[in-house]
């Protein structure tokens, strides 16, 4: 079965005044469908970089990028907005909710990028917090919650629309011990029980042993873990 | 629609800064409505359908001026004027000169020329027949509770009696209707007998303040107008005759120039609301920078960030312009129903249409800068608080 995510050669170079920064340094990358990734490495190693590619929210100065057989690295700003509303879910470190929406409208916000009526709208949202154990508190605004129920009830809005893919920057960065776990073993949950690849960006050693597979990066470049395409890569070179 | 909820949440996300935004939108169009409404009332005079078939005949030097009654006859022979009437100021108060309302003597066929003055027959023929007989229009009758049957007496400022008294006591013996809303401010008038104010007065007798043309053909006025000022050409009272609309422009703007006080007025209020409102929602976008990411992020293209902050934009000024343009709306239904002598229209269709044509320009304008801001960010940028 071929990956879901392809990475090749994959590079990406950052302008900052006359300054330029490579940031990620011919990266190849496989991730299989299904697979709980784990991506560590010190600040500044380019696994944040290397997260918003593969959720299509940048593009790469250098090599190709497909997700599902799709060359993201092609498209424009358009097509990918419209790519990302169908294709990926996103978990970021400090929730990024809009709090002057109820934990329901927040959840539904995707949804509005579709063409579901309002009451299906609603309906898939509170299926998507019952999902994450959240239906009681589905009136309640961000501000009214707990930092575990706010990552939760984001991690509802990145299921909502079915994606394939949930990347996940630092989703228990931000939490208490027992709220990480209980995101964590959400994240698990969905990855095992609902088949949604997800690719996680974490510091924490203990998060990422919720992942099937941890790659490590530095300074732009996977360090270790068995990458087929590296090898594969290698092996063309 | 879909998104209505996303935008009204935004615009309420400060609510207290939205609030007093929408309190500055809203004196705003208070303003433009009593102002327009004012400015109505000077420039649509004269422009009724009926108005447009008449003419008004006034002294070439002045308009204080009168012209000799014989005049009349002689218009009448010329071709093209279907009807001839005349009148006088004359500038009477009741109690108070506060109580200010246009008080005129009327020759026995002005209601034949103002046909839309709807005076029934009963009535218009007691003022004929009644030598003291007033006239009034409803509003005007309501406002100082008169009935018909009542005398009513006036102080002259200008046209003592012959016996040195100078109260005129009239007997009201019609009240008239205008049922154009829009031409309702004639309903503030008071009309009397020429033929008595004549007789009675002190001086000035035989001669005529204006007169007041109906022509057969509406197409034909230049010409009608123009035979009628030759009649009395090199003579020591030349005419100038000139449409009813013309003739209450140029009277209106003896007064004042309204368009140039109102626009200049607005234009400064306008100028302040623009800056305000700019600035809040420069604000608004500013804080919600990674928010707007964050939709960028779930798949919102640029163009939706830019028509949700533009619409967010035009949302605040129509709320709030629209809360105003209600409130002078009933404002001025208020002001005339109290009778208070300030000329206004309601606040018509035009003013409406022609408010949310400024609602959604200024929306448009001052959310155009913040919009193509959010428009632009990099959400990588943006979600790492570049």
């Amino acid at each position: 079965m071929s990956p879901l995510v392809e990475i090749r050669n994959l590079s990406k170079v950052y302008t900052r005044g006359r300054q330029k920064i490579e940031v990620l340094h011919h990266v190849n990358l496989d991730i299989a469908r299904g697979d709980f990734l784990a991506l560590m490495g010190p600040s500044g190693s380019g696994k944040t970089t290397l997260l918003n590619l593969i959720g299509g929210l940048d593009s790469p100065t250098e090599g190709t990028l497909s997700v599902g057989g799709e060359r993201i690295d092609r498209l424009g700003q358009s097509a990918l907005a419209r790519w990302r509303a169908s294709n990926v879910g996103f978990v970021f470190q400090f929730y990024n909710l809009l709090p002057m929406l109820s934990a329901t409208k927040n959840v539904e916000l995707p949804l509005l990028l579709t063409k579901l009526p309002a009451a299906k709208r609603r309906s898939h949202a509170g299926v998507a917090l019952e999902l994450v154990g959240l239906a009681d508190r589905a009136a309640h605004k961000p501000g009214e919650l707990s930092g575990g129920q706010q990552q939760r009830v984001a991690i509802a809005r990145a299921i909502v629309s079915d994606p394939t893919l949930l990347v996940c920057d630092e989703p228990t960065g931000d939490l208490d011990r027992q709220s990480a776990v209980e995101v964590l073993t959400l994240l698990q949950r969905l990855n095992r029980d609902h088949g949604k690849t997800v690719v996680m960006v974490t510091h924490d050693p203990k998060a990422a042993e919720y992942a099937t597979h941890t790659l490590h990066l530095d300074k732009g470049t996977l360090v270790e873990g068995v990458v087929a395409a590296e090898a594969a890569a290698q092996a063309g070179s | 629609m879909k998104y209505f909820n996303l935008i009204w949440a935004a615009l309420f996300r400060r609510k207290t800064r939205t609030l007093f935004t929408l309190l500055s939108v809203m004196a705003a169009f208070l303003l433009f409505g009593l102002l327009n409404s004012v400015r109505e009332a000077f420039t649509s005079a004269g422009h009724s359908i009926e108005g447009a078939s008449r003419m008004l005949t006034i002294s070439k030097v002045s308009f204080t001026m009168e012209l000799p009654q014989s005049l009349d006859m002689r218009i009448q022979s010329v071709p093209g004027v279907a009807a001839v009437t005349y009148a006088n100021w004359f500038g009477g108060i009741y109690q108070d000169p506060k109580n200010f309302f246009a008080n005129e003597a009327v020759a026995a066929n002005f209601f034949d020329v103002y046909s839309d003055l709807e005076l029934p027959p009963a009535e218009r023929r007691a003022f004929v027949a009644t030598r003291t007989g007033a006239v009034v229009g409803a509003s005007l009758a309501r406002r100082f509770h008169w009935k018909i049957g009542d005398k009513i007496p006036l102080q002259a400022t200008i046209f003592p009696q012959k016996d040195g008294s100078n109260t005129w006591t009239f007997d009201l013996v019609g009240i008239y209707h205008v049922t154009n809303s829009r031409e309702k401010q004639q309903e503030d008038a008071f009309f009397f007998n020429w033929k008595y104010f004549d007789e009675a007065r002190q001086f000035g007798n035989g001669k005529v303040g204006w007169y007041i043309e109906k022509v057969a053909q509406p197409k034909d006025a230049d010409r009608v107008a123009q035979a009628i000022d030759a009649l009395s050409a090199n003579s020591d009272h030349e005419t100038k005759t000139q449409s009813e609309a013309a003739f209450q422009a140029a009277f209106a703007s003896q007064l004042a120039d309204i368009g140039l006080i109102v626009g200049s007025i607005m234009g400064a209020v306008f100028f302040t609301l623009v800056l305000l409102t700019g600035n809040t929602m420069a604000q608004a976008v500013r804080e919600r920078i990674p928010e707007l990411a964050i939709l960028k992020t779930i798949g919102f293209s640029n163009r939706s960030i830019l028509v949700l902050v533009l619409a967010e934009s035009v949302l605040l000024l129509a709320l709030g312009g629209a809360i105003g343009l209600g409130l002078a709306d009933l404002a001025v239904s208020v002001i005339r129903a109290q009778g208070i002598p300030i000329p206004m229209l309601p606040v018509g269709l035009a003013i409406w249409l022609e408010g949310f044509g400024l609602m959604a320009f200024i929306g448009l304008l001052v959310g155009v800068l913040p919009a193509r801001r959010g428009m632009r960010l990099r959400i990588v940028d943006a979600l790492a608080g570049r």
